[in-house]
């Protein structure tokens, strides 16, 4: 079947059969590898893309249902070479390691604040429990989004030296 | 895994939905936000020959509020319902079990709908509709039908729907200002799929005794179910710490959960009369106006 969408604000026409994931989609017609593919059964979060501002599974998504849907990937996050505030503070935060979480880490987050950029520790916790990180601990990648609340309208952070404040 | 070869349709009104579903062929499923449908077809636990996509049906995804209580259609997803303000008076149980569903990105794909006829023991609408005594409005090609909860579950992922049939609606009777409630679980990992849960409910009638008491729970039994021997425990009680005390070691007794990875059914069996303790306890405490009810991290925000 044919489908057409937009991804990172270019439309995009591709031929899936009715089985394909949106994941496999994205990785293997349009290769936009940066979205990862953990678990293929919603467990992991690896895999999450924004469709229309909404924070999804990708593996958990046909490709055929997002016709005429507009799809950020973690790819569409930056400004070319330039690192988005959000991508900036996972880095100063140390909040990757072997990376492999942080395409589900980052869309989850930047979907959460752009909607609520004033989310609190506790709500930032809460929403990223469905993303599993097997290096980081977790605490950085809090840090990291507390942190880059302020370039969303959300309050400044005092956390900006990171290195794991707090562990 | 991949899941397998089928093919797809995305009718755009109810009738052709229900028709495809109605096929001589047979073997059609719906498919709504396939957060519990993928992970079956990943697995290879189902292999249907069409999936009839109700993604284009208009008109079902609104909640309505009014006298008679409280209706839900099927393609409600869980973020409408965590956004709802109206349901902290309206369906209580649902606006404080709502913080348990799944996480955060499922509950922006995850259905009313999905979630009833997937009827997994463990998840929460299944047990609040029990709970509640709501009923699941069902179409096919040839009528409509109403069934109660109570009736509507057979046993693990099993229900009455007929495979041509789709779930329209739920309705939950209204809800009276100054009803007694409270929800709690248990899971490993927030919002996974609870070890148990219950979800608790009583009138308070003149003399300060409890009647219509309603004790649901998940988790605990190959489906959502009441516990009418820890209901009878309160029925015409004071609700004080020992009728609550025996009402959950009734609860206890009452449930039959399995052996699994997760828990052993010994620990599963406390931890339900653990968790109807509590729930109990703070449905009193909200009685007393005292304002204790415990607003963990991770309920609704
Ligand atoms: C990691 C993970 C954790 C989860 N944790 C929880 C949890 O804690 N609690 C919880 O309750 N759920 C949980 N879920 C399941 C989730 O809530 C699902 O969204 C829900 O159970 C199914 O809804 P759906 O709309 O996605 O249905 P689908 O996946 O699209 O469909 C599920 C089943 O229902 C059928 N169906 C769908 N709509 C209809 C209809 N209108 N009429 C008749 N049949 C229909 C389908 O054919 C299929 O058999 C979890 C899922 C995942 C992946
Ligand atoms: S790959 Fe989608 S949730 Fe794990
Ligand atoms: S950085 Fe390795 S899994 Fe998260």
């Amino acid at each position: 079947m044919e489908v057409s969408f937009k991804v990172n604000g270019h439309a995009v026409k591709t031929e899936v059969e009715p089985r394909t994931t949106l994941s496999l989609c994205l990785r293997d017609n349009l290769k936009l590898t940066g979205t990862h593919v953990g678990c293929e059964h919603g467990v992991c979060g690896a895999c999450t893309v924004i469709v229309d501002g909404e924070a999804v599974r990708s593996c958990l998504t046909l490709a055929v249902q997002v016709e005429g849907r507009s799809i950020t990937t973690v790819e569409g996050l930056a400004d070319g070479d330039a690192l988005s505030p959000l991508q900036a503070a996972f880095r100063r935060h140390n909040a990757l390691q072997c990376g492999f979480c942080t395409p589900g880490m980052l869309t989850t987050a930047h979907a959460l604040l752009t909607d609520e950029p004033h989310a609190s520790a506790d709500r930032i916790r809460e929403v990223l429990s469905g993303n599993l990180c097997r290096c980081t601990g977790y605490l950085p990648i809090v840090e990291a989004v507390l942190d880059a609340r302020a370039a969303y309208g959300g309050p400044a952070s005092d956390a900006t030296t990171g290195h794991g404040a707090g562990r | 895994m991949k899941p397998p070869q089928f093919e797809y349709a995305a009718p755009a009104t109810l009738p052709e939905a229900l028709a495809l579903l109605a096929h001589p062929d047979g073997d059609a499923k719906p498919l709504a936000g396939g957060q519990s449908l993928m992970p079956v077809l990943a697995f290879r636990l189902a292999s249907p020959r069409l999936l009839v996509d109700l993604r284009l049906l208009q008109g079902m995804d609104r909640i309505e509020v009014d006298a008679s209580g409280v209706r839900m259609g099927a393609k409600v997803r869980w973020r409408d319902i965590e956004r709802d303000a109206r349901l902290k008076t309206a369906l209580p149980l649902m606006a404080e079990a709502i913080g348990h569903v799944a996480h955060y990105q499922i509950r922006n794909r995850g259905t009313v709908g999905g979630s009833l006829a997937h009827a997994d023991p463990a998840a929460e609408l299944p047990g609040i509709a029990v709970a509640c005594d709501a009923t699941i409005e069902i179409a096919s090609t040839r009528g409509s039908r109403s069934v109660a909860a109570a009736d509507f579950f057979e046993g693990a992922l099993t229900t009455v729907l007929q495979p041509d049939e789709l779930i329209t609606a739920i309705t939950f009777p209204a809800w009276p200002a100054g009803r007694a409630s409270a929800f709690e679980e248990l899971a490993r990992r927030h919002g996974d799929f609870a070890m148990a849960g219950t979800a608790v409910w009583f009138d308070l009638d003149t003399a300060g005794r409890a009647m219509n008491t309603h004790i649901g729970v998940i988790g605990a039994s190959d489906r959502p179910r009441r516990l009418a021997a820890a209901e009878a425990k309160l029925d015409g009680q004071v609700i004080d710490a020992q009728s609550i005390g025996e009402a959950a070691c009734a609860a206890a007794g009452a449930c039959d959960p399995a052996d699994d990875l997760h828990a052993s059914a010994a620990y599963r069996r406390n931890l339900v009369g653990v968790l109807v303790e509590r729930a109990l306890a703070r449905a009193l405490a909200g009685t007393k106006g005292s304002g204790t009810a415990i607003n963990r991290s991770g309920e609704s925000h």
